[in-house]
């Protein structure tokens, strides 16, 4: 009972702080601290810090303060942080999310409050259809897109077998379904491995059929360090020559560097597909890249080139309204004319406030200081928009 | 199904099966004897990951990694029982599940501050990082065949141990009566301290030995621990056999569930039924055969004899 | 000799004092417009909620379960499922919720009772899981994405829990109901065989009760209860997820239970309050709070005996 006292005085005692200022702009950011998963958060973390600095911790006039929130990878936890951001701290937008499901159980909490929610990596299917909101925008994509172009790839190389393997979990089966819906060949086998906090990550018993199933090539999606394991084992099976690897998600510059250290040359010369990368020529990415491996001594991701860009699309509603947060109407036509400096260059938004841009095909390799990283080398598609634009309703 | 494919997924399931038993045979041995019951036992898997891949690295030796590893987490096992795990032999199971619970929570928590997020990998020495024939025309990785040797090795020794030595006779005294071995005389301390530690450094060694196939992360241990459990439970609490053959077992079913069940299930079901419920029904038969071994022998499958 | 039926909890008026703080901190925390801290307290109530559930099998009957978060994960289906096909009638999602936790009790129960100690932890675990992979593999209604709930149980607009205070006062109300009921069961005829089985089995036996019916029968109220627990949840976070279920959720519930102290009535309401508590404060500091969870729990499990409830009776000087 003394328990329960003792927390009201601290709700009290935190109620005697400040209330905050109007000449700021509050920006609420979920994302993964803490766990494994937190090296993803981090990258984007740090990326949002260089966002704040590259525009001197400014927009329209207002001085910007980010909050951080840790979703610690649970779907609960996110909502939570979420519902202190827009209850207690009384944020004016609310950005991040790498999670699909932290980011469905959570937007209730913003969207429901009345503000702005900016998901910087998750692009469930639901918010992109039926549940699409005038108050919810994307910097990432939709998650069948990238497969999509892939499968396109696939096609053009002329691919007429394909192994494919994934997570178990939402993302993974949009992965899969996005591959097969441009995929023309034969699916000669599939395997979804079990996901959540005790994924599995040794995939044996999977490599193993997939290299039985005379399959021309395998069609791979594991985010996070489930990533760099499947490489390593890839190359350890001994298919590195046998099956060539198209992945989506997986090797990007958070793998890279463990799997150079390491030495697995395997995923040299392996092709995948982005919306962006390190080296796309544009002035806003050539600004990103070489300010973020400045600061931070390494390539971005892809979350952190997505995070850079929330915080300029924020900057862009914010400076269109001159600063006047209370005109919801005004920040909201601002962004959804996509009007600001992208690293991915200039893009459009679908009316589910869902980017339509470029898919690249990108290839790994060695950069001039003998680091691994992406390159693109190829347009798979223009002006791509996803499949579910149709389903909303705004 | 084709018969190379099957060979190949019994030496996967004997490579997982053996990793297993390293982390079971230290759980079932200190719950055995000492009657405590130590979730954070995983832990000792992860450290033994991180300090393994951090030698490694440093000395840009395996072999050096590996040696050096495993006596620093005997020290971080000897550590963790003379500070904690000790004061709680007494103690109920419920004190001992806070405790170990609380231990996990500090042990990922010391880890993400020591060596950050985002883990630690490292590569195999060339030697190792080849295929081997096992069979005609059978080709297997030659550094999971050093798994499973390793592993064998280890429970053979174990066996010895356990059967021929004074100490495995205190240790088989010990599991079946606790007090007797009190009233040998014999400074259980030192006894207790000596499995703990030996517990710790066998699923350090798990650890360590994965490192190089999936990566050293954080909570990787609490990830396998849940399995290693299932394991002592089917073999019976406190018996090194039962822990043996109940981690072959859940290794076997559990990879050849993987690999096979889709195949079986599609003779039964529609090929989209199939393909749904199939990781769904993997991922649940260690749990089903646990649950279905329990109901038939309530002890596991080979409770030690006078509890 | 400890005495088999316990006297009502006592410092009456520190009960009646907390009672009265929870039922004026909606007034107070609208007067200071931070309805934030109304979520807090709703969520408090329901672990608190679903930690006396457990501590009903945990601390009166000596059955650990590593399970009992899933009937939380039931409760929030009961919720989740009829609103997907939009039937958001209050009375049966609350009929669904506990009698879908009952039933899976009583299934569950007649074969994890069976077995003791450190086995029934791992059987109560196993079902557990299978209930979890089975939520992660139904499609339909979300898999491991879970399920968005867009509107709270409808009691034909008598009580109208869209709004949060309303839904406050229901979840206090289910507490207050939780721990008389407790109180009730553990007095009782009822209470006094199942506590008398924890300590001495075959003796109970012997006096002729048959005590594996009694303890499935607290096994079964125990589901249900969380069930209630999980009904709540559902409607307070409005989305449900398998991860609900996760084994890492019944390890919390079991910290809390013996954090606040197993076997005593208002025990796992403070273990609730501690857990969330820290969880509000410390990670507002610092991301690594859990080290400091953690070494609170050791330090519990260590000099704490019985709990931070346990502190709290033995202040009253019972033998």
């Amino acid at each position: 009972m003394k328990i329960r006292i003792t927390l009201l005085s601290v709700v009290v005692a935190l109620l005697a702080l400040p209330a905050s200022a109007a000449d700021k702009v509050k920006i609420g950011f979920v994302t993964t601290l803490t766990t494994g998963a937190a090296v993803i958060g981090k990258d984007m973390q740090d990326a949002v810090n260089l966002a704040v600095e590259d525009i001197g911790g400014k927009m329209g006039g207002l001085d910007v303060e980010m909050i951080f929130g840790d979703d610690g990878f649970k779907p609960e936890t996110g909502k939570q942080v979420t519902d202190k951001l827009v209850k207690s701290d009384d944020v004016d937008f609310v950005a991040g999310y790498i999670w699909s499901h932290v980011l469905l159980a959570s937007q209730k909490s913003v969207l429901g409050a009345g503000k702005f929610l900016i998901s910087a990596n998750a692009g469930p299917s639901q918010l992109a259809g039926k549940l699409c909101n005038k108050n919810f925008f994307s910097t990432s994509w939709q998650n069948d897109q990238t497969p999509m172009a892939m499968g396109e790839v696939l096609n053009q190389r002329g691919i007429k077998k394909l192994y494919i393997m994934s997570p178990n979990y939402a993302a993974g089966k949009n992965m899969v379904a996005g591959v097969e819906r441009t995929f023309k060949g034969e699916i000669v086998g599939k395997d979804m491995t079990k996901w959540g906090k005790d994924a599995q990550l040794d995939f044996s018993a999977e490599l193993a059929k997939a290299g039985a199933s005379g399959a021309d090539a395998i069609f791979v999606f594991y985010p996070g360090k489930a990533g760099g394991a499947f490489i390593k084992q890839y190359e350890q099976a001994g298919l590195t020559d046998k099956l060539p690897l198209y992945t989506v998600f997986t090797i990007d510059s958070i793998a890279l560097p463990k799997l150079q250290k390491a030495k697995m040359k395997a995923v040299l010369g392996s092709l995948n597909t982005q919306f962006w990368g390190p080296d796309l020529d544009t002035p806003q990415n050539h600004r990103f890249v070489s300010g973020f491996k400045k600061k931070y001594g390494r390539y971005p991701s892809f979350y952190a080139a997505q995070s850079y860009d929330s915080i300029f699309l924020i900057k862009s509603a914010v400076e269109a309204v001159g600063g006047n947060l209370a005109d919801m109407d005004g920040m909201r036509a601002a962004m959804e004319k996509a009007d600001f400096p992208s690293v991915r260059g200039a893009f459009r938004y679908g009316k589910n406030h869902f980017p339509i841009q470029n898919f690249y095909l990108r290839k790994v390799v060695e950069d001039s200081d003998g680091n691994w990283t992406t390159s693109v080398v190829d347009t798979v598609f223009e002006d791509h928009q996803d499949t579910y634009a149709g389903e909303c309703k705004i | 199904m084709d018969s190379t494919l099957l060979v190949i997924q019994i030496l996967n399931g004997l490579q997982l099966g053996v990793l297993l038993f390293l982390l079971a045979a230290g759980l079932t041995l200190v719950f055995g004897i000492m009657d405590f019951i130590n979730l954070a036992h995983g832990s000792f898997y992860m450290v033994g990951a991180f300090f393994c891949a951090t030698l490694t690295l440093w000395f840009d030796s395996f072999l050096l990694g590996l040696l050096l590893a495993l006596p620093l987490t005997l020290a971080v096992g000897v550590v963790v029982e003379l500070l904690v795990v000790r004061h709680l032999y007494q103690e109920d199971h419920l004190q001992q599940i806070l405790a170990t619970f609380g231990l996990i929570l500090v042990a990922d928590t010391l880890v993400h501050i020591i060596w950050g997020p985002e883990g630690l990998t490292f590569a195999l020495p060339e030697v190792l990082n080849g295929q081997v024939t096992v069979l005609p025309g059978i080709r297997f990785p030659i550094y999971r065949i050093l798994i499973i040797s390793v592993g064998l090795l280890i429970a053979a020794g174990l066996y010895w141990v356990v059967a021929r030595t004074r100490i495995g006779m205190l240790i088989r005294a010990g599991a079946s009566n606790r007090r007797m071995v009190g009233a040998l005389g014999v400074d259980i301390r030192y006894l207790f301290t000596l499995v703990f530690g030996a517990g710790a450094v066998m699923a350090g060694l798990a650890g360590l030995m994965i490192a190089p196939i999936t990566e050293a992360s954080i909570g990787m241990g609490n990830e396998i621990l849940i399995v290693a459990f299932v394991v002592i439970v089917i073999g019976g609490i406190g018996s090194i056999k039962g822990a043996f053959l109940g981690a072959l077992l859940v290794g076997l079913i559990d990879t050849l569930g993987r690999s096979f069940l889709d195949g079986m299930l599609k003779l039964v079901l529609s090929n989209q039924a199939a393909e749904t419920s199939a990781p769904a029904i993997s991922a649940m038969l260690i749990y089903i055969l646990m649950a279905a071994i329990l109901y038939f022998r309530p002890q596991g499958l080979f409770p030690p004899k006078g509890r | 000799m400890r005495q088999l039926v316990q006297k009502p909890p006592g410092r009456y008026w520190l009960v009646f004092a907390a009672v009265l703080v929870l039922l004026l901190a909606p007034a107070a925390i609208a007067y200071l417009d931070q309805p934030f801290y109304l979520d807090v307290l709703m969520r408090l109530m329901i672990l608190a909620i679903a930690a006396s559930s457990l501590n009903l099998i945990l601390g009166y009957s000596g059955m650990i379960s590593l399970g009992h978060s899933v009937y939380i994960g039931i409760g929030a289906y009961a919720v989740g499922i009829p609103a997907y096909y939009d039937q958001y009638n209050g009375l049966l999602q609350l009929a669904l919720a506990l009698g879908g936790a009952g039933l899976f009790a009583l299934v569950t129960g007649l074969i994890c009772l069976r077995t003791r100690g450190a086995y029934f932890i791992m059987i109560t675990l196993a079902f557990a899981q299978m209930m979890y992979f089975t939520f992660v593999s139904i499609e339909e209604y979300g898999g491991d994405d879970g399920l968005v709930i867009y509107a709270r149980s409808d009691f034909a607009g008598l009580y109208d829990l869209e709004n949060n205070v309303r839904l406050y006062y229901l979840v206090l109300g289910c507490l207050l109901l939780t721990l008389l009921l407790v109180h009730r069961i553990v007095n009782s005829h009822f209470g006094m065989v199942i506590r008398g089985a924890k300590s001495n089995d075959r003796r109970m036996q012997a006096v002729g009760f048959p005590t594996f019916r009694y303890r499935l029968t607290c096994y079964v109220i125990s589901g249900m209860i969380c069930g209630l627990a999980g009904w709540l949840m559902g409607n307070f976070t409005g989305f449900i997820s398998p991860e609900m279920m996760d084994w890492t959720r019944s390890g919390e519930l079991i910290a809390m239970v013996i954090l606040g102290g197993p076997g005593s009535l208002f025990g796992p309401a403070i273990g609730a309050a501690v857990f969330i508590l820290m969880e509000t404060v410390l990670a507002e500091v610092t991301i690594y709070w859990h080290l400091y969870l953690g070494l609170l729990l050791i330090l519990v499990a260590k000099f704490g005996r019985g709990g931070l409830g346990g502190l709290f009776q033995r202040n009253r000087g019972t033998p």
